[in-house]
């Protein structure tokens, strides 16, 4: 029965660090049909700018909640402007340019915080249930993902300016011709991309210890799970998510990790092949 | 056709003696890793600026023909026989995954999605082989080690005559030189018009009765072939392979070293692969800046502001320079074309 709950505890926590991770991806992908490389190096800055803020006194919440997504979301409104903006409607391009982004931030990084790992301790400490004893950081993390998700669907679904992002992505000359500007429409969407994923960042700078090149664990794991999930943008995120985390943790518990992360990338592969424009192509086709 | 050959030709010798009086300037242990480099790119600048294959995990080829020939080499203790399945395995390989994407019709960034996930696959596979159960013959995987000690290239039926040195510098120059050649022969070849032609417009040639899909595996699979090639003759070089060879910046750079040099042509990818892995190594030697900075500011550049590459920027530049003023189409880069945006 303890076994039973943490199994349960444990694929819960992957499926929600998957949405955590992927969702900052999916608003940008899903929104914008921009493919942004740099993610996971935007997470990177999010995690030193929660440890920067921590060491520097600010609590701990305010700075994975409030400092990450504000520096990093002003770092992608900087990046729209200066890069991304030039390249709509090439979205080749935009995953080359985005890469070599993603080269530059990790040379950055390594050039101000040297190649040495940093990190702060997390802020819930852990607890047994039975025999067996949890990070009690899963839980946070948990709610997190859970409230991103809540909070994406009220914005898109409930929201005058969710409203008019939709409609900005969906036809940019009738948004423009009734008085919406959408150059600006995708600018704000990339600085909420953005901020997502520096919150994400900051959510798993206690849990991990930082690096530069540790951008290049999350890339993957979200690129797939956004092209896996398809067009739309909430429920592409979450059924993938659904899939992924709890095929990698399945097989994680039974064999290592190793076999998890190989299973998750294999079924990718297999998934992608036979619904080749992702789940939401298929199934819970309109869906937001 | 015959004037494109004659022109390849041309290239040809021009390069035969720029890389035989190369070794003067820089040395061959270096300038050896440079040609190897420049056979890698010209893998990709072939799938990718003729058959419009944009493959994020070229890596995965050049990773392959490394372990398979070390393997082999292992195993068998001369060089032949491995050299030559360092080629085979990468292309059969590249052809069972292009069988499985083109078939299934997959589109721009759902067929990087596959090359990327197949590429971090063999990364995370060879990374968790350091245990004595992974064994192939006598050759142990070794993990995040790699494979080290395996018999390095020999002269064919000689185990013990050694090619190294100055000798490899030539060996590896001349494999460019034929490589090089051999693509342009395909491309001129009635099955490289056709490429060309599924890049441009794939529905309109299937409408005249081509099998696109075949023509995109078959293409798919001799860029695996050439990369498959680079690989072997770095790992005689390198004296070792290690999983690094697989990693997400091993296929980062092979991209930026077309994206520099140029798609859409041949010699700019191996200029663009020459001119960046000597940046590196220049840049490798200094520690003001970091290295990942520069390479990642050239490839941002790059793109939006020479989205066409040096080499034909450069050759525009110059005929422009020369010759009357003309109207000519400029060719578009084919990761950017409308029917691309359609899709996604």
């Amino acid at each position: 029965m303890d076994l039973a709950a943490i199994f349960a505890v444990e694929i819960l926590y992957a499926l929600a660090s998957l949405v955590v991770i992927s969702s900052g991806l999916a608003v940008v992908f899903g929104m914008m049909r921009v493919i942004n490389l740099a993610h996971g190096e935007f997470m990177m800055v999010g995690g030193y700018a929660t440890i920067v803020a921590v060491k520097s006194g600010i609590n701990i919440y305010i700075a994975m909640l409030i400092v990450a997504p504000i520096v990093v979301g002003v770092l992608g409104v900087i990046v729209e402007r200066l890069i991304i903006r030039r390249l709509y409607g090439r979205l080749v391009d935009t995953m080359l340019a985005t890469w070599g982004l993603s080269l530059l931030l990790i040379g950055l990084a390594s050039m101000i915080f040297g190649n040495t790992t940093t990190g702060i301790s997390p802020p819930i400490p852990g607890f047994a249930i039975g025999r067996y004893q949890v990070n009690g950081y899963s839980f946070f993390i948990i709610l997190a993902a859970v409230a991103i998700l809540v909070a994406m669907f009220a914005v898109l679904a409930g929201t005058r300016a969710g409203l008019v992002a939709r409609g900005a992505m969906q036809n940019p000359a009738m948004a423009s011709a009734l008085g919406y500007n959408p150059e600006r429409v995708y600018m704000l969407t990339f600085f909420a991309g953005s901020a997502l994923a520096g919150l994400a960042g900051g959510l798993f700078a206690p849990l991990l210890g930082l690096v530069p090149t540790i951008g290049s664990a999350y890339i993957a794991k979200a690129f797939i799970t956004v092209i896996s999930g398809g067009a739309s943008v909430i429920a592409g995120l979450v059924s993938s998510a659904v899939l992924f985390g709890a095929t990698s943790q399945i097989f994680t518990l039974a064999t290592t990790p190793m076999v998890g992360e190989i299973a998750l990338l294999l079924i990718a592969v297999v998934l992608l092949r036979l619904l080749p424009q992702g789940i939401t192509s298929r199934f819970f086709r309109g869906a937001m | 056709m015959r004037g494109e050959m004659r022109h390849a030709l041309l290239v040809a010798i021009v390069s035969a003696i720029v890389l035989a009086v190369a070794p003067a300037l820089i040395g061959t242990y270096t300038l050896t890793l440079l040609v190897i480099y420049g056979i890698l790119a010209l893998s990709l600048g072939l799938i990718w600026g003729f058959g419009g294959i944009l493959c994020f995990g070229q890596a995965a080829f050049f990773g392959l023909g490394a372990y398979t020939y070390a393997i082999a080499a292992i195993n068998i203790g001369e060089s032949t026989v491995p050299f030559l399945l360092g080629i085979a395995i990468p292309f059969l390989f590249a052809a069972a995954l292009g069988a499985m994407m083109f078939y299934g019709r997959l589109s721009d960034v759902y067929l990087g999605v596959i090359t990327l996930v197949v590429t971090l696959l063999f990364f995370r596979f060879m990374n968790s082989t350091a245990g004595p159960e992974y064994v192939i013959g006598t050759a142990r995987l070794g993990g995040f080690n790699g494979i080290p000690g395996f018999q390095t290239l020999n002269v064919p039926g000689d185990p013990s005559g050694y090619i190294f040195g100055d000798a490899y510098y030539y060996l590896t120059a001349v494999a460019l030189l034929i490589v090089y050649l051999l693509v342009r022969w395909l491309l001129a070849s009635p099955f490289g018009r056709i490429a060309m032609a599924i890049r441009e417009n794939e529905l309109r040639v299937e409408l005249l009765g081509y099998d696109a899909r075949a023509r995109k595996t078959l293409l798919f699979s001799i860029g695996g072939a050439i990369a498959g090639l680079a690989g072997t003759l770095y790992a005689s070089w390198a004296e070792i392979v290690t999983p690094g060879m697989f990693s997400l910046g091993q296929s980062a750079e092979i991209i930026i070293w077309c994206i520099v040099g140029g798609l859409g042509t041949l010699v700019g990818p191996v200029i663009g692969a020459m001119i960046l892995a000597y940046l590196k190594f220049a840049l490798g030697q200094q520690s003001v800046i970091d290295n990942t900075l520069v390479l990642g500011a050239i490839l941002i550049l790059c793109v939006l502001l020479m989205p066409r590459g040096v080499v034909p920027t450069l050759g525009t530049e110059l005929r422009r320079s020369f010759q009357r003023p003309q109207t000519g189409g400029t060719r578009r880069r084919p990761g950017a074309s409308p029917a691309e945006r359609a899709h996604v």
